[in-house]
C-alpha cells in the first residue's frame, strides 16, 4: 500500500485519465447497485397498489371477512392488530425507557453493562420463530395465560424491546454531560434531574423509537402466530384475554391458505398493511429530520 | 446564623436527613435497574423456556446421529418417526447462502455509494429508501415471492415451479440487504477523515482512496455487516415459509424447493398436541435455531466492537 | 456551635470567625497514578471571601469539586482526608443532594440549562417546593439582579438559556447558584467569558454577598484576588504553599518565596 501511494506521489498532476475511468466506472457501478437496492420498495408498492389498490374502500377496511374469507373486508384484523400493537407498547415502552435510563444515567462502562448490551443485541437477533417458541412455553403454557392478546403482546414487546432501548438510549445520551452536572450541583438528585432536564429534551427522540417500535410490531407474523392471533375469527376482541385475527397473519391466511380468492384480495391486505407500516416509518423519519433542525443548545 | 432571606432557606432539608426526595431518587434507581436487567433475564428466560419445552425430546426421542445426520424429517409417519434436520438445515444455508450472494455485493455497493460518493439531499434521499426497505414485514415479502416472484421465476427459466431457492434467496437477499448496508456504512463512517485527507494529498482518485484506505480500514466492520445478515437470514421465517416451496429437499440446483428450520416450526407447531414428542422436536430445533443465532450475534458484535476500542 | 479545631491551621488574622468548612490532609487522585492534590489542610471562614489563586494543573479545581461531593460523578476521581461542612464530616452526611443544595457552584464553562431564563433561576427554588408564581418572581429578579443579567433578559424571560451568548450564560449561570441561597459559594475563573465591566459589576455584588454567605474564589487573575479576598490561599502542583491574608502576601510578607514570585507575575 505504502509502494502505491509513494509512486502516485510522482505523478504529481496526478490523476491520470486511466485512474479516472476507473474511477468513473466504479462510482457508476455503485450507483447502479444502490439504485438496484432501493428500486424494489418503488416496484413492490407499485404492484401492490395497481393489483390491490381497487379492492380499497371504506368498506373494505370497516367490515367483516366473509364467504370462507373470499369476500368482504378486514375490519377484525385491523382492530385486532390495533390492540396486539397498543398492549405491546404498554408493556415495552415503560420497561425500554427504564432500560434505556439505566444504562445512559446510571451504568458505568464495565462488564456488567457490557453483558447487558450483548443481551440486548441478542434479543434483538433471536429469530422471531424462537420468541413465538418463548412465548408459547412461557405464556401460553406456564403462565396459563392461553392464546391471547395478552400473551401474543407480551411476545412482541419483548422482541421489539431492543428498538425502544437503542432509540431511547441514544436520544439520553445525545443531551450534554454538563446539563446533568449543572443540575446535580444544584443539590437535584438524579430523579429530579432526569425527570425535569433529561427527559424533557429527549422525548421526541424517544417518539421516533416508539414509532419504529409501531411499525415492527404491526408487521410481525411469526410470534403471534401460535400465541394470540387466529386464522379466521370474525368477532371482535373484548378483553386482552380473548384471541384476534391480526393483519399480518391475516394476509399469511389469505395468501395461502384460501383457495379460489379473487387475486385482488391478497393485494389489497397487503396493500393495508405496508401503507401501514411504512406511514409509521415515513412519520418517524419525518420527526427526525425535523428535530435535528431545531437546535436547542 | 443566617439571617432568612426567602422562604427558602426554612425549607432546605438537613443534610444528615433524608427527605422524600431521597427515597424517590432510590426506589427509581432501583426500578431503571430492574429494567436494565430486563435484557439479561429475558435472554435466559427464552433459552430456559425452549429448553424446557423441548427438553422430553432431549431426553428420550433424541439422536445426535439421527438429528443431525438424517436427511428425514417425518415427525408423523405412525410407525417410526424420524426427527432429521440435516435437509432442513441444507434448505435453510442454501436459502441464506443465495441470499448473501445477492446481498453482499449489493449492501456494500450501496454503502459505498451512499457513504463516499453521495452527498447531500441524494445521500439522505438513498438512505430514507434503505430505511425504508428494512421496514416491509417479512410477511410481506413472503407474499410478493409468493404472487409476483413466482410467476416471474416460472416464466423467465421455464420451470414448472417458481416457490424454490432462487426465489427465496432474492428475497431473502433484498431483506437482509438495507441493514447491512446501514451497517456497513457505519463501518465505513467510523473510518477517520484524515486517512482520506491523506490519500488525497498523495494525489489519489477517490476510488483509489476507497480501495486501498477505507475498506481495508473498515473491514471489521463490513465483515461485521455480513455476519449479521448470515444470522438474519438464518432466523427469518414467514418469508422463507412463503417463497420456499416447503419441500423437504436437499437441493440439487436453485429451481429446486426447500424448506427452512424455521419455517417448519411456524408450520408444524400449531398442529402438534403440546407435549408430543414431534411438539419437544420442534422446540429442540428452537434451541438448535437461538443457539446458532446466539453464537453469530456475538461474534459479529465482538468483531465490530474490536474496531470501536481501536 | 461548637468548634473542635479552633486553633488549628495558620490562624493569624485578628477577629477569628467560625470555620464554615474544614479540610484536613485532604489528597485527590484521579485513575491509579495521577495525583491533583496531595495533603491540603486549610479552613475557610464564615462570611469571608477565601481566594485560592495558582497556575494551571495546581489542583484548585479539583478542589472546589471535592467539596460539594462532585467525585461521585466524577469518573477515576478519588478522595482522601476528611472535609467538614459545618462540623459535619461531609464524606458521612445521609442526604448529599441537600450538602449540594447549600453549595453553589460557579465553573469557568457557562451552563445556561436548556429552559427559558426564568426557569433556569427558578429551579432550585422549585426542587425545594416553592411553587407560588409571586415568590418565584422576587427570586429570579434578585438573582438575575445580582448577576448584572437582569437589565439584558428582562424582557425575554421566557428565551431559552442555553442559547444565551457565552457571557451571558456565565451570569445566568451565577444568578442560578444565588437562588439556591447558599451558604457557601465557589466560584473557579467565573469572569473568564465576561467582560471587563461586568466583571467589575460581578465583583461588587460578591463583596455585598459576603454578608450573606461564604465565598471560595478561585481565580488566575491574581489582582481580582487581591481585590476580594480576605484570606488567600497559593497552590501549585497540587500543594497548598501558603495561605495567609490577603493583604499580607500582597505586601510581601510571604513565608515562601514561590509565593512571591507568582503574586510578581515571574511564572505560572
Amino acid at each position: 500500500m505504502t509502494d502505491t501511494t509513494m509512486t502516485n506521489q510522482f505523478l504529481e498532476t496526478g490523476i491520470n485519465s486511466k485512474d479516472k475511468r476507473t474511477q468513473k466506472l466504479f462510482r457508476l457501478l455503485f450507483m447502479l447497485m444502490t439504485i438496484l437496492l432501493v428500486l424494489p420498495v418503488l416496484i413492490i408498492l407499485t404492484t401492490l397498489i395497481v393489483k390491490g389498490g381497487g379492492i380499497l374502500s371504506i368498506d373494505f377496511l370497516f367490515t367483516n371477512p366473509t364467504n370462507g374469507m373470499t369476500a368482504g373486508g378486514i375490519f377484525p384484523a385491523l382492530l385486532g392488530t390495533v390492540w396486539i400493537v397498543a398492549v405491546a407498547l404498554l408493556i415495552s415502552v415503560p420497561v425500554g425507557i427504564a432500560a434505556a435510563i439505566y444504562l445512559s444515567e446510571y451504568a458505568s462502562d464495565n462488564w456488567f453493562t457490557r453483558i447487558i448490551n450483548l443481551a440486548i443485541i441478542n434479543l434483538a437477533g433471536v429469530p422471531s420463530i424462537v420468541h413465538a417458541l418463548f412465548g408459547v412455553g412461557a405464556f401460553v403454557i406456564f403462565m396459563g395465560i392461553g392464546t391471547s392478546i395478552l400473551a401474543a403482546s407480551l411476545t412482541l414487546a419483548i422482541m421489539t424491546l431492543p428498538v425502544v432501548i437503542v432509540a431511547t438510549k441514544e436520544s439520553l445520551q445525545a443531551v450534554p454531560p454538563a446539563f446533568r452536572e449543572a443540575c446535580w450541583n444544584m443539590g437535584a438528585t438524579r430523579t429530579q434531574t432526569i425527570q425535569r432536564i433529561v427527559l424533557p429534551n429527549a422525548v421526541s427522540g424517544i417518539l421516533t423509537g416508539v414509532i419504529l417500535e409501531v411499525s415492527r410490531t404491526t408487521g410481525e407474523t411469526a410470534p403471534i402466530m401460535f400465541t394470540g392471533a387466529a386464522f379466521f375469527l370474525p368477532v371482535l376482541p373484548q378483553s386482552v384475554f380473548d384471541q384476534t385475527m391480526a393483519m399480518s397473519l391475516h394476509l399469511f391466511v389469505v395468501s395461502t391458505q384460501v383457495p379460489n380468492i379473487p387475486e385482488a384480495l391478497p393485494y389489497g391486505v397487503a396493500l393495508v398493511l405496508i401503507l401501514m407500516v411504512l406511514l409509521m416509518n415515513s412519520l418517524s423519519i419525518a420527526l427526525r429530520m425535523y428535530l435535528r433542525g431545531k437546535k436547542k443548545w | 446564623m443566617q439571617q432568612a432571606q426567602t422562604a427558602i432557606s426554612g425549607r432546605l432539608p438537613d443534610i444528615d436527613q433524608r427527605d422524600l426526595a431521597w427515597y424517590v431518587d432510590k426506589l427509581l434507581q432501583f426500578l431503571v435497574f430492574i429494567g436494565g436487567i430486563s435484557a439479561i433475564i429475558l435472554i435466559i428466560g427464552i433459552f430456559t423456556f425452549v429448553t424446557i419445552e423441548g427438553f422430553g425430546f432431549l431426553l428420550e426421542g433424541f439422536s445426535f446421529k439421527e438429528f443431525f445426520l438424517s436427511e428425514w424429517w417425518e415427525p408423523t409417519d405412525e410407525d417410526e418417526p424420524t426427527y432429521g434436520i440435516l435437509a432442513l438445515v441444507a434448505g435453510t444455508a442454501s436459502v441464506t447462502g443465495l441470499a448473501m450472494i445477492v446481498a453482499i455485493p449489493f449492501s456494500l455497493g450501496a454503502a459505498v455509494y451512499i457513504g463516499e460518493f453521495s452527498t447531500g439531499k441524494t445521500r439522505e434521499a438513498l438512505k430514507v429508501m434503505v430505511e425504508l426497505l428494512a421496514a416491509i414485514p417479512s410477511v410481506v415479502w413472503g407474499f410478493i415471492g409468493l404472487s409476483i416472484m413466482n410467476p416471474l421465476i416460472i416464466k423467465l427459466f421455464d420451470v414448472p415451479v417458481g416457490l424454490n431457492v432462487l426465489n427465496a434467496g432474492i428475497i431473502l437477499g433484498l431483506m437482509a440487504a438495507p441493514i447491512m448496508t446501514s451497517i456497513a456504512e457505519d463501518a465505513l463512517k467510523a473510518v477517520p477523515d484524515r486517512y482520506r485527507e491523506a490519500a488525497e494529498a498523495l494525489g489519489a482518485t477517490r476510488w483509489q482512496v476507497i480501495y486501498k484506505t477505507v475498506l481495508p480500514a473498515a473491514k471489521n466492520g463490513l465483515l461485521g455487516a455480513v455476519l449479521l445478515g448470515v444470522g438474519r437470514g438464518f432466523g427469518e421465517t414467514m418469508a422463507v415459509l412463503m417463497a420456499t416451496g416447503h419441500a423437504i429437499n436437499i437441493p440439487g440446483s436453485v429451481f429446486d424447493s426447500v424448506r427452512a428450520l424455521t419455517a417448519t416450526i411456524a408450520a408444524e407447531l400449531g398442529e402438534t398436541a403440546v407435549g408430543s414428542e414431534h411438539y419437544q422436536a420442534l422446540f429442540t430445533i428452537g434451541i438448535f435455531l437461538f443457539l446458532i443465532t446466539f453464537v453469530i450475534n456475538l461474534t459479529a458484535d465482538l468483531i465490530v466492537r474490536g474496531i470501536r476500542k481501536s | 456551635m461548637v468548634m473542635p479545631a479552633e486553633q488549628a491551621g495558620v490562624a493569624d488574622s485578628g477577629q477569628q470567625a467560625p470555620a464554615k468548612i474544614e479540610v484536613k490532609d485532604l489528597s485527590i487522585h484521579y485513575g491509579s497514578d495521577f495525583t491533583a492534590l496531595s495533603e491540603v489542610s486549610l479552613q475557610i471562614r464564615e462570611n469571608e471571601i477565601f481566594g485560592i489563586i495558582g497556575p494551571a494543573n495546581a489542583g484548585k479545581t479539583s478542589f472546589l469539586k471535592s467539596l460539594n461531593r462532585m467525585d461521585d460523578f466524577t469518573a477515576g476521581m478519588r478522595i482522601s482526608g476528611d472535609i467538614l461542612f459545618n462540623d459535619i464530616n461531609i464524606r458521612a452526611v445521609r442526604n448529599v443532594y441537600a450538602l449540594r443544595s447549600r453549595i453553589g457552584v460557579v465553573f469557568p464553562l457557562p451552563v445556561g440549562l436548556p429552559l427559558t431564563i426564568y426557569d433556569n433561576v427558578a429551579l432550585a427554588p422549585r426542587l425545594r417546593g416553592i411553587n407560588e408564581k409571586a415568590e418565584l418572581d422576587v427570586i429570579v429578579e434578585r438573582c438575575l439582579e445580582r448577576a448584572a443579567l437582569w437589565d439584558e433578559v428582562k424582557d425575554r424571560l421566557n428565551a431559552l438559556g442555553s442559547l444565551l451568548s457565552g457571557g451571558q450564560q456565565q451570569r445566568l449561570t451565577i444568578a442560578r447558584a444565588l437562588s439556591q441561597e447558599p451558604e457557601v459559594l465557589m466560584l473557579d475563573e467565573f469572569s473568564i467569558a465576561v467582560d471587563p465591566v461586568t466583571t467589575m459589576r460581578i465583583e461588587d455584588v460578591l463583596k455585598e454577598l459576603k454578608q450573606e454567605m461564604t465565598i471560595i474564589l478561585v481565580t488566575n487573575l491574581v489582582q481580582q484576588a487581591h481585590r476580594l479576598a480576605d484570606r488567600t490561599a497559593f497552590f501549585l502542583n497540587g500543594q497548598c504553599v501558603e495561605i495567609g491574608d490577603t493583604e499580607d502576601l500582597f505586601s510581601g510578607n510571604v513565608k515562601d518565596s514561590k509565593t512571591q514570585d507568582y503574586i510578581e507575575g515571574r511564572f505560572g
